[in-house]
């Protein structure tokens, strides 16, 4: 019975997630903490991409703009929490994680609206060029702005507070993190069974039908597409915080393509498949990273086996397994 | 009376193709009115025009009053004009029940709602359910659309159109690529639901238009060039050499 296993995994899946920090601590290898914290903001960003680009069909190759505005979001509030001058003048800085994020998910949401809004009007290569057009827009306009640190970026002293907690202390933050992603993970799965969901999955396999059966399948991409980037946006916020550092790296196109690379490697259109490849993609880099400096050759050998291999990425190859052991 | 449809001055062309020649159309509630033409003569562009997928160069159309023409596809469909495809449209993914509940879901005002399965949903499955079976396939509800027959496939098209519960149904070639029992079938469908829905029916298959319309309009080369009753159209000197000609005598 698959949806046993399906239970067994999941259960799995918690327990190890919620003991990893002890594990890790236990055997002497914080640093894997650390590791799983990446792995789980990767996870939120990638499964936001994929409600656009499995779910929609809408293939954006420019989502590190929401990933690297969100970062920004919270490294030019906390400049100013630091600084005390107001933010364009207007309205004060701050450090605290319950202001930042909902402020980078608004900021990124509004601009997923105008992306959208315009990129929208197209489709195929085109939308994926205009997407990577505005992103690289982005990318220059923060390497440019001297204000909040041009080409070297912002570093952020200390994490934003949270009351109660001492985010400062990397399983305090984990677990922060564990939550948020706990909650999306949640979210996605709703949204791709609900009414939205069974719209937003039958515009990706004609726009035609749609129409003739009464939709406006703009106005649910353009949907999808902000809540996609509210969510990327906020895996940008938790990165920033993460690393204590934000810089337009973020923000550069190859970070869209890592993004992209995780929803293929775990599988396009799968409730896991996004954190799955999220967590292979970083893992994948911690490793192959520490034994070669050309890293990436080996990720594209293991993208190619697992790709043509499974023909659905991770999430397909653990379903099969699944099949296999009932 | 005034008729349901209202097609006044139509006209479209492609480059120096005139494709739609000042066409005027009516039709009345409640009838089957059969368009017939031969091939290249203009029928499924005329269709597109009156959905809304392709702008008319000139003219207007009435749905029931309204005037459609600054109107979107969708928003014709929530008016009460409805379409199938002679090249099928499906949702390949999903089940003949998904296809139609999606129709029923469309009625229902906007889909902004992302928390409760929509596939739970026991009022709009059971009402995509009898569409289903108004259309023959009730015992294929849950089978893939991937995997049904071509002319499963069509009667698929009509469920979803009449689960739009349109005050017109626009039938681009119900029939074609349909085996002879198929259309049997298809005409029974179509015969169900005569009366009460008004369709404009785009089709080759003689014996169906026979069977079916209340009335014909003939369209050659972008133009009306008569419209009458089977009889009158059988008899038409016009028709007879520009159509029916040699194939019919």
């Amino acid at each position: 019975m698959p949806s046993a296993f399906k239970l067994f995994a999941l259960a799995i899946g918690a327990v190890v997630l919620i003991a990893l920090p002890f594990i890790a601590d236990g055997i002497g290898m914080p640093a894997a903490t650390t590791l799983a914290t990446s792995m789980l903001i990767y996870g939120i960003a990638a499964a936001s991409l994929n409600l656009a680009l499995g779910y929609g069909g809408l293939v954006s190759f420019g989502h590190a703009a929401f990933l690297g505005l969100g970062g920004y979001v919270v490294g030019i509030l906390y400049h100013h929490f630091v600084s005390g001058d107001p933010v364009f003048g207007w309205f004060a800085g701050t450090n605290q994680l319950i202001v930042s994020v909902p402020a980078a998910m608004l900021v990124c949401g509004l601009l997923a609206a105008a992306i959208g809004a315009l990129s929208l009007r197209t489709s195929g290569v085109q939308f994926i060029m205009i997407t990577l057009a505005f992103a690289q827009m982005l990318f220059f306009l923060f390497v440019s702005l001297k204000a909040y640190g041009g080409d070297d970026g912002l570093i952020i002293r200390r994490r934003n507070a949270l009351p109660g907690l001492d985010t400062r202390d990397d399983t305090t933050f984990y677990f922060v993190c564990l939550a948020i992603a706990a909650v999306c993970w949640l979210l996605l799965q709703r949204f791709a069974r609900s009414r939205f969901g069974v719209v937003l999955s039958g515009v990706r396999q004609s726009e035609r039908r749609m129409a003739a059966l009464g939709f406006t399948p703009y106005i649910y991409k353009l949907v999808a597409f902000i809540v996609s980037g509210m969510g990327t946006g906020l895996a940008g916020a938790l990165l920033a915080n993460h690393l204590r550092f934000v810089s337009p790296d973020t923000l550069h196109w190859t970070k869209s393509g890592e993004l992209m690379v995780m929803v293929v490697l775990g599988g396009v259109g799968t409730l896991s498949g996004p954190w799955l490849g999220a967590a292979a993609l970083v893992a994948l880099e911690a490793i192959l990273a520490a034994w070669s400096e050309n890293w990436q050759i080996f990720l594209g050998l293991v993208l190619l086996v697992v790709v043509l291999l499974t023909r659905g990425g991770l999430d397909r190859l653990l379903r099969l397994l699944g099949r296999r052991s009932s | 009376m005034t008729a349901l449809l209202q097609v006044r001055g139509l006209a479209k062309r492609f480059g120096g193709l005139v494709v739609t020649d000042d066409v005027d159309l009516d039709v009345h509630a409640g009838e089957i009115h059969a368009l017939i033409g031969p091939n290249g003569a203009g029928k499924t562009t005329l269709i597109n025009q009156l959905s809304g997928e392709l702008a008319p160069d000139r003219g207007s159309v009435r749905l029931a009053g309204t005037v459609l023409d600054a109107l979107s596809v969708g928003k014709r469909v929530r008016r009460g004009l409805a379409r199938t495809f002679q090249i099928t449209q499906l949702l390949a993914d999903d089940t003949v029940l998904d296809n139609v509940a999606l129709a029923v879901q469309a009625r229902q005002g906007h889909s902004f709602r992302f928390l409760a399965d929509a596939r739970r949903d026991v009022g709009v499955r059971e009402a995509a359910a009898g569409y289903v079976t108004q259309a023959g396939l009730g015992d294929r509800r849950d089978v893939p659309v991937a995997d049904l027959s071509h002319g499963e496939q069509k009667q698929l098209e009509v469920a979803i159109a009449l689960a739009t519960e349109p005050k017109l149904l626009l039938l681009d070639e119900p029939m074609a690529g349909l085996g002879h029992s198929e259309s049997r079938q298809m005409i029974d469908v179509l015969r169900t639901v005569k009366g009460r829905v008004a369709m404009l029916l785009v089709e080759h298959d003689m014996d169906a238009v026979f069977a079916l319309a209340d009335r014909i309009s003939v369209l050659v080369y972008g133009r009306i060039i008569a419209t009458g009753t089977a009889e009158q159209i059988r008899d038409n000197a016009e028709v007879r050499t520009a159509y029916l000609g040699e194939g019919d005598s």
